[in-house]
């Protein structure tokens, strides 16, 4: 019957079996170079390289799509001319600007709506109003506002910003734990050292993710106002560097001021936000 | 020897709190006193408003009737001088070290700063044998460690008294038995005063010197009684823990046969 169990003897093993080797053995070179992960993106870049590079070669049309060597030479020249380096200091130059006119916004806004409950009434209903609203259909709006200027290009900056990073930072505020809460007012913690002390640390692996994505919004939003500001105005950034080249059809240049936004994102997104990650979230096992 | 004048007295309290749905009304009128250096548990089964009566203890509520008074003065909000150590493992605060939690407790609510305050917090985090870890963050220790790290945080504060919300309920076993020998153990080096959650009979008996039975929905004192901490039976032949055991049962004999009547 299948109900009856199984009778078997009990043991005990008065001695265990030594012959299993080293408990813990070190990684080979190959695997430690591998488990970093700058190489393995570095590769993975290479990788992308070649292909564009034999796509281009195979296409043959230098005008439509420039080999990689080619717009490589362009930055190259870019650089050396002077041009394409004080247009990338330019566009950074506006673009903290506004990063910074939109968080300061933000964290007022939120340390508002966390401390009353209008203020979280007003942060949720502009939130949902804004937000889905782009940035550069404003631009128009600001260009009779604000002139051909930066004020322009800082208003819609700010305004591609300031929701993100409300967003998160505020539902990152919401999410911190009863306890951690508790904790900070039996210790007689209120109002904004309440906030410094415990809110903010709490929720910085939210906050995180909002600096990141807004730091993304302005930036796409800064380009796509350039390219479209570039027309009626001789100074600017980068974005009318890649719209001169284009009218003038040189086309490895267009591709090089890609380059140099590309190059921008992932100097900020692999050393300065990995390195804030890595100094806060990830020591603190808040963030694997 | 008990001083005659209790450290803490809680006077006719109810407490009720507000769900989406309805106005819970959690204990009813309790009243008890808790002299210094008592170990005092507050033991009942679940819904016996037995945590939120600690919650109101340390502030976080206020009584809809009666008073709450901590040597006279009566309990409006949360304050150094109550001390809670919770059953969540995430009242450590991450971004710290064990060295620097104890010192955030100490430096927000003022009682000592600097260099002091690392004396401090070096002693207490010693007596829960974690020196070895006081550079550590919370997230690099284990269950019965964060618990005793928050002990520490708790004793640091020197306060009138430590609350304890069930600290050991989410610890195996094992490290629980460990946990209840220590408190003991600190117990006897600083005799401390404590008002302890739970609901284990077992572990009332061993920690307790007066024990506060409430029974459920609401929250109602059913009986008090006194611990020595061994569990031999008494006079009557019983045990203390089968006494505590029998009235519970009784309780939920009761409650089936309102129910099914």
């Amino acid at each position: 019957m299948a109900n009856e169990l199984v009778n078997r003897p009990e043991f005990i093993r008065e001695e265990l079996d030594q012959a299993f080797g080293v408990v813990e053995k070190p990684l080979t070179l190959s695997e430690k170079v591998f488990n970093i992960g700058a190489v393995r993106k570095a590769l993975l870049l290479i990788l992308l390289a070649t292909i564009w590079e034999i796509y281009a070669r195979s296409l043959n049309n230098p005008l439509l799509f420039p080999t990689f060597g080619a717009t490589v030479q362009a930055f190259i020249e870019g650089i050396v001319s002077g041009g394409l380096l004080t247009k990338a200091t330019y566009s950074v130059k506006v673009l903290l600007m506004g990063y910074f006119a939109g968080l300061s916004l933000a964290a007022t806004l939120t340390i508002f709506a966390i401390t009353t409950r209008a203020g979280a009434d007003f942060l949720e209903t502009l939130t949902s109003m804004f937000n889905p609203l782009p940035a550069i259909a404003l631009l128009p709006l600001a260009l009779i506002w604000f002139g051909l200027g930066n004020g322009s290009i800082v208003f819609v900056l700010i305004h591609s910003v300031l929701w993100a990073v409300a967003l998160n930072t505020h539902s990152g505020f919401m999410s911190v734990s009863t306890t951690l809460r508790m904790v900070g007012k039996n210790y007689g913690l209120g109002g904004l050292r309440y906030v410094s002390k415990i809110l903010i640390p709490a929720a910085f692996p939210s906050i995180l993710t909002g600096l990141k994505v807004g730091w993304a919004f302005a930036w796409r939003t800064l380009i796509a106002a350039e390219l479209v500001f570039g027309v009626s105005s001789g100074s600017g950034g980068l974005g009318w560097f890649i719209y001169e080249n284009k009218n003038n059809l040189e086309i490895p240049s267009v591709f090089a001021g890609l380059f140099s936004v590309i190059l921008i994102g992932l100097f900020v997104e692999n050393l300065i936000f990995r390195n804030i990650e890595s100094a806060t979230v990830r020591k603190w096992g808040m963030q694997q | 020897m008990i001083s005659p004048t209790p450290l803490l007295s809680v006077d006719g309290v109810s407490l009720q709190y507000k769900t989406k749905q309805s106005l819970v009304t959690a204990t009813y009128r309790v009243s008890f006193d808790v002299y210094p250096s008592d170990r005092f548990i507050l033991l009942g089964p679940s819904g016996c408003g037995k945590s939120t009566l600690l919650k109101a203890i340390g502030g976080y509520l206020n009584p809809v009737e009666g008073a709450i008074r901590l040597k006279g003065q009566e309990v409006k909000k949360p304050g150094p001088d109550r001390v809670m150590v919770f059953q969540e493992f995430d009242q450590l605060l991450p971004w710290k070290t064990v060295k620097q939690n104890v010192m955030f407790a100490l430096e927000s609510s003022g009682k000592l700063r600097g260099k002091a305050a690392e004396e401090k917090a070096l002693h207490y985090i010693d007596k829960v044998n974690l020196s070895r870890f006081a550079n550590s963050y919370p997230h690099q220790l284990s269950g019965g460690m964060k618990q005793r790290v928050a002990i520490a945080r708790g004793m640091a504060m020197e306060p009138d008294v430590l609350l304890m919300d069930e600290p050991f309920a989410a610890l195996d076993a094992l490290t629980r038995r460990k946990m209840q020998d220590e408190v003991l153990r600190l117990w006897e080096e600083t005799k401390f005063t404590v008002l302890f959650v739970t609901h284990s009979i077992p572990e009332a008996v061993k920690i307790g010197n007066r024990i506060l039975l409430l029974s459920p929905h609401p929250g109602q004192v059913k009986a008090e009684l006194n611990s020595d901490g061994v569990d031999m039976p008494g006079p009557d032949g019983q045990k203390l823990s089968d006494k505590i055991h029998n009235m519970l049962f009784i309780d939920e004999v009761e409650d089936q046969e309102v129910i099914h009547g």
